[in-house]
C-alpha cells in the first residue's frame, strides 16, 4: 500500500509488540453503531444499490423463467443425457454448498479459537452462507423431473411403504444440508438479536419500530440477557463446528461412494472440505471488497480482515492443489488402468480446457497471495477471488462431467453439451443470491456491532 | 412511546402459538395418515349395481365356484365379468319374471352387456396379473375378502402399494394349494394337511423338530413347504408392477 493520506486504513503491519487495531480511525463505541445502523436508516439507498438490485432482480427473473420452463417441459431442456446424467444441476449444487462453508467457519471455528478479527466480517459471511445454501437447495429440488413428488426425498411414512435409499449418500445429503441450513440460520439469528434491538431502539418510524421490535424478541440488554446470549452463542458455535467438516464430506460421498474412476477416491472428503472453505472465503472477499467501499465500512472491515482471509485462501488453495496432485499420484501408484486413464483423460482428454481453467484458477493464481503487496491490494484480491470462484465452479464441472463422459466402457463414452437453459439457470442462481444479499445489506446490520465493540479498546477500560 | 415493546397480551400468544402448532402438527399428521389413506378412501367401496346380484346367495348358499362366472381368472391377467349368457344359463328357468332381473333380460334381448360397476380398480400404472397369483395358490379371499358373505360386493382390502408389498415381501401366510384357491372356508388343521399331502409329511420329516410342532406351527410349515415346492419368490422390483 502507498503511504498516502489513506495510510491510516492500512493495519496490516507486523509489529509484534502491539495488537493491530480492528477498528480504525477515531471511532468510539457510539460511532460504530452510527456507522452500521446508518446504512439501514438512510431513507434512500445509494444509486449503486438500486443498480445492483435491478440487475439481480433481472437475473432472478431469468432463474424464474428457466425453472418454470423446466417444470413445464421437463428435464430434457437440460443437456443431461447418456452417459453424462449429472450435469449443471449437481455442479451448481456443490458449488453453492461449498460457498456456504465460509460463514460457519468464520462464525463458529474462529469464534472457538478466539480470533477476534472475525467480528468485522462474521455477520455478512453468515448471511452469505445462508443465501448460498438456499441457492444450493434449489437444485436438488428442481432436478427431480417430477417436482410434484419432490417430498419423496424425505423419509416420510406413506401407504406405498416406499422409502428413500438409506444407504445412498444422496439421502444423507438431504439431512446434511438441511441440518446445516437450520443451524446456520439459528446461529445467524441469535447473533443478530442484540444488533436488531439497537436498530429497534433507534427507529423513528412506527413500522420499523414494530418490525425490528418483533425480530428483537424483547431484547433489553440486561445482564441476564447477555449471559444467556453468550451461552446460546457458544452452544451453537460448538454445534456448527462439526457441521463445517461434515456437510461437504457428505456431499463428497455423492461421488466417492460411486465406483466410477475419478470419483471413487478416499481423498474426496478432506479435499472437498478444503475446497469449500477456499471457495467460501473467495466469495466473502468478492462480496466485501465492493460492499465495504460502497457502504463506507472501510474502518470496520479493514484491510487486515481481508488480508487474513486471503491468507486462508492461500492455505486452502494450496491444499486443493495438493489434492489435485495426490489424485494423479494415486492414479499412477494404484495401478488401476481405468483410474489412470480417467486422470490422464481429465488433463488431456476432451475436457482438457475445463481442467486447466480449474488448475490455473484454483492452484496457480492464489499463489500470488504469497506476496504481501498483492494480498493487501484491493484490485489484485478482487481479481484472484473472482478467478477462484470461477475455478471452483469448474472443479465441480470437471469432477462430475469428465468421469461420467468416459467411464469403463469406451462404447459408452460421450461428450456433454449444456443447453441455454443450463446456463440461464446457473446465471439466474446468482440473481437469487445477490437479491437476497442486497436485501440483507438494506434491512439488517451487516456488521455485528455488539461483537465488534467487544474488540475495541473502549471495551477494556482497565487499559486506560 | 419511544420504542416498541411487546404489549402485555403477547404473553398469552406464546401459549396459544405453542398449543396451536402442536395441535396443527398432530391434526395434519392424522388427517394425512388416516384421511387420505386407501383404508379410509377405498375400503368398503360398494357401488350400487344395475342388478342387485347377491354373492352371498350364489356363492355362500348355492356354492357356485368363482370360476363358473369369472372364467378367465386362472388363465389371463384379467378376471372377466361374466357375459349375460352366463346368467341366462340358469335364469332362463329360475325367476324368469323377476322384476330385479329386468336389465338382464333387456341385455339378453338387445345384445348389449349389463353395465356392471367395477369395484376393484387398480391405477393404470400398476400392472396386476390374476392368473399369476391364482395359479401359484394365492386364495381369492386374500384380496377380495369373504365374498360368500357379501350381499353387495365391496372392497375388502386397501389395494395400496404398501399392501401389495406386504405380501410380496412375505407371501407365506397367504399361500394354499392351487386347487383350494377359490375355497372361501379354507382353514385346515395340521393333521388334515398331513393326511392329505404325503409330500408335506416328507418335508416335515426333513425338519429337526418336525414331529414336535403344534398345530399352528404345522400349518405355518405347510405354507413354507408350498413356497419352496412352488418356487414362490415374488419380486419387489419397481418394474414388476410398473412396467
Amino acid at each position: 500500500m502507498n503511504t498516502t493520506a489513506a495510510s491510516y486504513l492500512d493495519n496490516t503491519g507486523k509489529d509484534p509488540t502491539q495488537r493491530a487495531p480492528l477498528v480504525l480511525g477515531a471511532n468510539d463505541l457510539h460511532d460504530v453503531t452510527d456507522k452500521v445502523c446508518g446504512i439501514i436508516e438512510n431513507p434512500k439507498p445509494s444509486t449503486g444499490w438500486y443498480v445492483g438490485m435491478a440487475v439481480s432482480l433481472l437475473l432472478l427473473a431469468v432463474l424464474g423463467y428457466s425453472v418454470f420452463y423446466l417444470f413445464f417441459v421437463g428435464v430434457g431442456v437440460w443437456g443431461v443425457n447418456n452417459p453424462v446424467g449429472w450435469g449443471f444441476a449437481i455442479v451448481n449444487f456443490v458449488f453453492w454448498v461449498g460457498i456456504g462453508h465460509a460463514g460457519t467457519l468464520i462464525s463458529a471455528i474462529l469464534y472457538l479459537f478466539r480470533q477476534t478479527w472475525r467480528t468485522g466480517i462474521n455477520r455478512s459471511a453468515e448471511a452469505m452462507t445462508i443465501f448460498a445454501v438456499i441457492c444450493a437447495g434449489l437444485f436438488p429440488g428442481i432436478h427431480v423431473g417430477r417436482v410434484w413428488v419432490v417430498y419423496w426425498m424425505f423419509p416420510l411414512p406413506n401407504q406405498m411403504e416406499m422409502w428413500p435409499q438409506f444407504r445412498s449418500p444422496l439421502l444423507w445429503d438431504v439431512f446434511a444440508v438441511s441440518t446445516y441450513f437450520t443451524v446456520s440460520l439459528l446461529f445467524w439469528y441469535t447473533g443478530l438479536v442484540p444488533d436488531i434491538a439497537s436498530v429497534r431502539d433507534r427507529a423513528k418510524h412506527r413500522i420499523r419500530q414494530i418490525g425490528y421490535g418483533i425480530l428483537a424478541i424483547g431484547w433489553r440488554g440486561s445482564n441476564r440477557h447477555w449471559h444467556r446470549y453468550e451461552r446460546a452463542y457458544l452452544i451453537l458455535a460448538a454445534l456448527s463446528t462439526p457441521l463445517v467438516l461434515s456437510v461437504h464430506s457428505v456431499v463428497s460421498f455423492d461421488f466417492a461412494v460411486a465406483q466410477l474412476p475419478g470419483w471413487h477416491t478416499t481423498i474426496f472428503p478432506p479435499y472437498f472440505v478444503a475446497g469449500a472453505i477456499f471457495s467460501g472465503f473467495a466469495m466473502v472477499v468478492t462480496l466485501l471488497v465492493p460492499a465495504r467501499k460502497w457502504l463506507g465500512l472501510e474502518e470496520l472491515i479493514t484491510l487486515r480482515h481481508l488480508e487474513n482471509m486471503n491468507k486462508i485462501i492461500l492455505v486452502t488453495g494450496s491444499m486443493v492443489g495438493y489434492a489435485y496432485a495426490m489424485e494423479f499420484f494415486i492414479a499412477w501408484y494404484g495401478g488401476v488402468h481405468e483410474e489412470t486413464f480417467a486422470f490422464i483423460s481429465r488433463a488431456t482428454g476432451p475436457f482438457w480446457w475445463a481442467y486447466w481453467i480449474m488448475v490455473s484458477c484454483n492452484v496457480i493464481f492464489p499463489q500470488l497471495f504469497w506476496f504481501k503487496k498483492l494480498r493487501t491490494s484491493l484490485p489484485a484480491m478482487m481479481v484472484v477471488c473472482l478467478l477462484v470462484n470461477v475455478g471452483m465452479w469448474f472443479e465441480r464441472f470437471v469432477i462430475t462431467v469428465t468421469s461420467l463422459s468416459s467411464d469403463f466402457l469406451p462404447s459408452s463414452w460421450g461428450y456433454y453439451y449444456p443447453t441455454l437453459i443450463d446456463f440461464t439457470t446457473l446465471i439466474g442462481s446468482f440473481g437469487l443470491f445477490f437479491t437476497l444479499f442486497l436485501l440483507f445489506c438494506r434491512f439488517l446490520p451487516i456488521v455485528a456491532m455488539a461483537e465488534v465493540k467487544m474488540t475495541m479498546p473502549q471495551a477494556h477500560p482497565s487499559k486506560h | 412511546m419511544s420504542h416498541f415493546v411487546f404489549p402485555k397480551w403477547t404473553n398469552t400468544i406464546r401459549l396459544h402459538l405453542t398449543v396451536g402448532v402442536v395441535v396443527t402438527v398432530i391434526y395434519v399428521t392424522l388427517l394425512v395418515a388416516y384421511g387420505a389413506s386407501p383404508k379410509t378412501t377405498d375400503v368398503g367401496y360398494a357401488p350400487e349395481q344395475p342388478i342387485p346380484y347377491s354373492h352371498r346367495l350364489h356363492v355362500g348358499e348355492l356354492g357356485l365356484d368363482c370360476r363358473y362366472c369369472h372364467t378367465t381368472v386362472d388363465s389371463s391377467p384379467h378376471a372377466s365379468v361374466p357375459p349375460t349368457q352366463t346368467c341366462i344359463n340358469c335364469h332362463e328357468k329360475i325367476h324368469p319374471e323377476s322384476e330385479k332381473l329386468a336389465p338382464l333380460r333387456e341385455s339378453y334381448a338387445s345384445g348389449m352387456p349389463v353395465k356392471w360397476v367395477r369395484v376393484h380398480d387398480l391405477p393404470d400404472y400398476a400392472y396386476f396379473n390374476h392368473s399369476a397369483h391364482v395359479q401359484r395358490g394365492v386364495g381369492c379371499m386374500s384380496c377380495h375378502g369373504r365374498v360368500d358373505k357379501m350381499e353387495v360386493v365391496y372392497q375388502d382390502q386397501t389395494l395400496s402399494m404398501g399392501w401389495c408389498l406386504d405380501c410380496h415381501r412375505n407371501p407365506e401366510p397367504h399361500l394354499r394349494p392351487p386347487e383350494e384357491v377359490t375355497n372361501m372356508t379354507w382353514n385346515p388343521t395340521g393333521d388334515e394337511l398331513k393326511a392329505r399331502f404325503p409330500d408335506f409329511v416328507r418335508y416335515l420329516d426333513t425338519l429337526e423338530n418336525g414331529s414336535t410342532l403344534d398345530d399352528a406351527a404345522v400349518v405355518k410349515q405347510f405354507q413354507r413347504h408350498l413356497r419352496i415346492k412352488n418356487n414362490i419368490n415374488p419380486s419387489t422390483d419397481c418394474s414388476t408392477c410398473h412396467r
